[in-house]
């Protein structure tokens, strides 16, 4: 699951930093924005099987690798 | 019976000192007292929409009683089902008191519709935003005294920041430890008297002393002058000394009373382009349009396969929301083109943050260039206020008359 979400990231990003950095803050350094969030979700739907409402989405609880790891492990959980 | 508008005067600012004494005792005894809560609220209410706004007032609770039943009716249809027709048009019935009151002075020549009143915008962008997360599940229990109390919260009723019904309601419920009320106490009073310099200060020199001086000028000069743009600037200054001046009041007066409203502004003239503005601006506001319209329209678009090129979907996203955020300020010309003016700044900036990403090497970043981005975005951000003060259309009947 982890390497499936790192190269979600990699193909969203264009960047390799979030493979070698999992805490990096996605937003801050602006490899995220609102567009590439919802691409993220509808990848993690196609790909992952889980399915987060863009309301269920808050930031602060998505905004770095490791966070993304922890949540979407929770959510299949 | 006397009336009194919200962060006014010295003694609206007593009676909040006042009446939420007790609110700060008992929660330094790590206890809440809802029965006061709501008494006050009441009490504030009756002083904004009472009086010789009473009609106001009127229009307000037929207003909420309309929504709740609203909201209510959706939240039993949601639990049974799943239309999105449904969905759609609960959105639409429930804007249609907004609509009314934004399509009256446009078609009845500045006519005030009679059931408006004071933040009823701002009521209804927590309403929509509550109806969307019921949609999505987010809401999963409809109840009636904590939608009331946060719908008519007091300190932010008349024009924000736009809280959350989740978060609200997380706060409300939630009985903080002395030490952290302590920190939230101290935070809330700084913020008042921040907010007093801002407002009554510095707003103040620049809208009250200055605005109307340099108005005049620019009004006699007509056309393109430097009293045009010193006009812009001193516009641009009020408005975000007197909005965030504002602002701070009722987050303020909201961390007092142990609800954590979120920050509407962070040093928004500080931002290196359009993009990072709207993230430090009227944040409340724009977070809204960003998650409750721009990510909705692109995930809705996406999921869909309705246009292919990810550049074009996003610029519908940004046009859409401006757009909506224009009409939504008013329907003028100038509101309009506001939006318009954003939309397009804001698809260059991500074409250029692009073009940017695929030629990192050859493309200089230094101090200066920070520094000139924030000189950019600031201009570029003034020069939008300009548009939107309504400055110009003034202009162009004052040139008209003569």
């Amino acid at each position: 699951m982890k390497e499936k979400i790192i190269e979600i990231l990699q193909d969203l990003t264009g960047s390799e930093e979030v493979a070698t950095n999992l805490d990096l803050n996605l937003f801050d350094t602006g490899l995220i924005d609102s567009m590439a969030t919802v691409q993220l979700l509808l990848e993690l739907q196609a790909q992952c099987g889980v399915d987060v409402p863009v309301s269920e989405f808050e930031r602060s609880e998505w905004e770095t690798p490791n966070k993304i790891i922890a949540k979407v492990e929770s959510l299949k959980a | 019976m006397i009336n009194m508008q919200p962060y006014q005067n010295p003694t609206y600012f007593m009676l909040i000192a006042l009446t939420l004494l007790p609110i700060v005792i008992a929660n330094l005894y790590e206890k809440k007292i809802y029965w006061y809560q709501t008494l006050i609220s009441f009490g504030f209410l009756l002083l904004s929409f009472g009086g010789i706004k009473w009609h106001q007032g009127i229009a307000l609770i037929v207003y909420v009683i309309f929504e709740i039943f609203l909201i209510k009716l959706y939240f039993n249809y949601r639990a049974k089902s799943n239309n999105s027709w449904i969905f759609y048009l609960t959105v639409f019935v429930a804007i249609i008191p907004l609509i009314i009151v934004k399509v009256t002075p446009a078609i009845y020549g500045g006519q005030v519709s009679i059931i408006g009143f004071l933040g009823i915008s701002y009521i209804t962008f927590k309403i929509v935003g509550m109806i969307m997360e019921i949609r999505d599940g987010a809401i999963k229990e409809f109840r009636l005294g904590q939608t009331i109390q946060f719908l008519l919260f007091f300190p932010t009723i008349s024009s924000g920041p736009i809280d959350r019904y989740r978060r609200f309601v997380g706060d409300y419920n939630n009985q903080l430890s002395r030490k952290k009320y302590l920190d939230l106490l101290e935070k809330g009073v700084w913020y008042i008297f921040l907010g007093f310099l801002y407002k009554f200060f510095i707003a103040y020199f620049f809208g009250t002393l200055l605005m109307p001086q340099v108005a005049q000028n620019a009004l006699a000069r007509g056309g393109i002058s430097w009293w045009l743009v010193a006009y812009m600037y001193v516009y641009s200054m009020d408005l975000f000394f007197d909005f965030a001046g504002y602002s701070l009041f009722a987050v303020g007066t909201s961390y007092i009373m142990g609800i954590v409203t979120p920050m509407n502004f962070n040093r928004p003239f500080a931002a290196a382009n359009i993009k990072e503005f709207w993230n430090r601006w009227h944040m409340s506001l724009s977070f809204w349009f960003r998650d409750y319209i721009y990510m909705r329209l692109v995930f809705f678009i996406m999921k869909n396969k309705l246009i292919k090129s990810r550049i074009t979907i996003a610029n519908l996203g940004y046009l859409t929301l401006f757009l909506i955020m224009g009409f939504w300020h008013g329907i003028t010309w100038y509101y309009i083109v506001y939006g318009l003016f954003h939309a397009c700044a804001i698809i260059v900036c991500d074409a250029w943050l692009r073009f940017k990403k695929k030629h990192r090497q050859q493309i200089p970043s230094n101090r200066f260039t920070k520094a000139f981005a924030i000189f950019l975005t600031f201009n570029t951000v003034c020069f939008s206020f300009l548009i939107f003060s309504g400055f110009l259309n003034t202009m162009m009947f004052h040139h008209i008359m003569k």
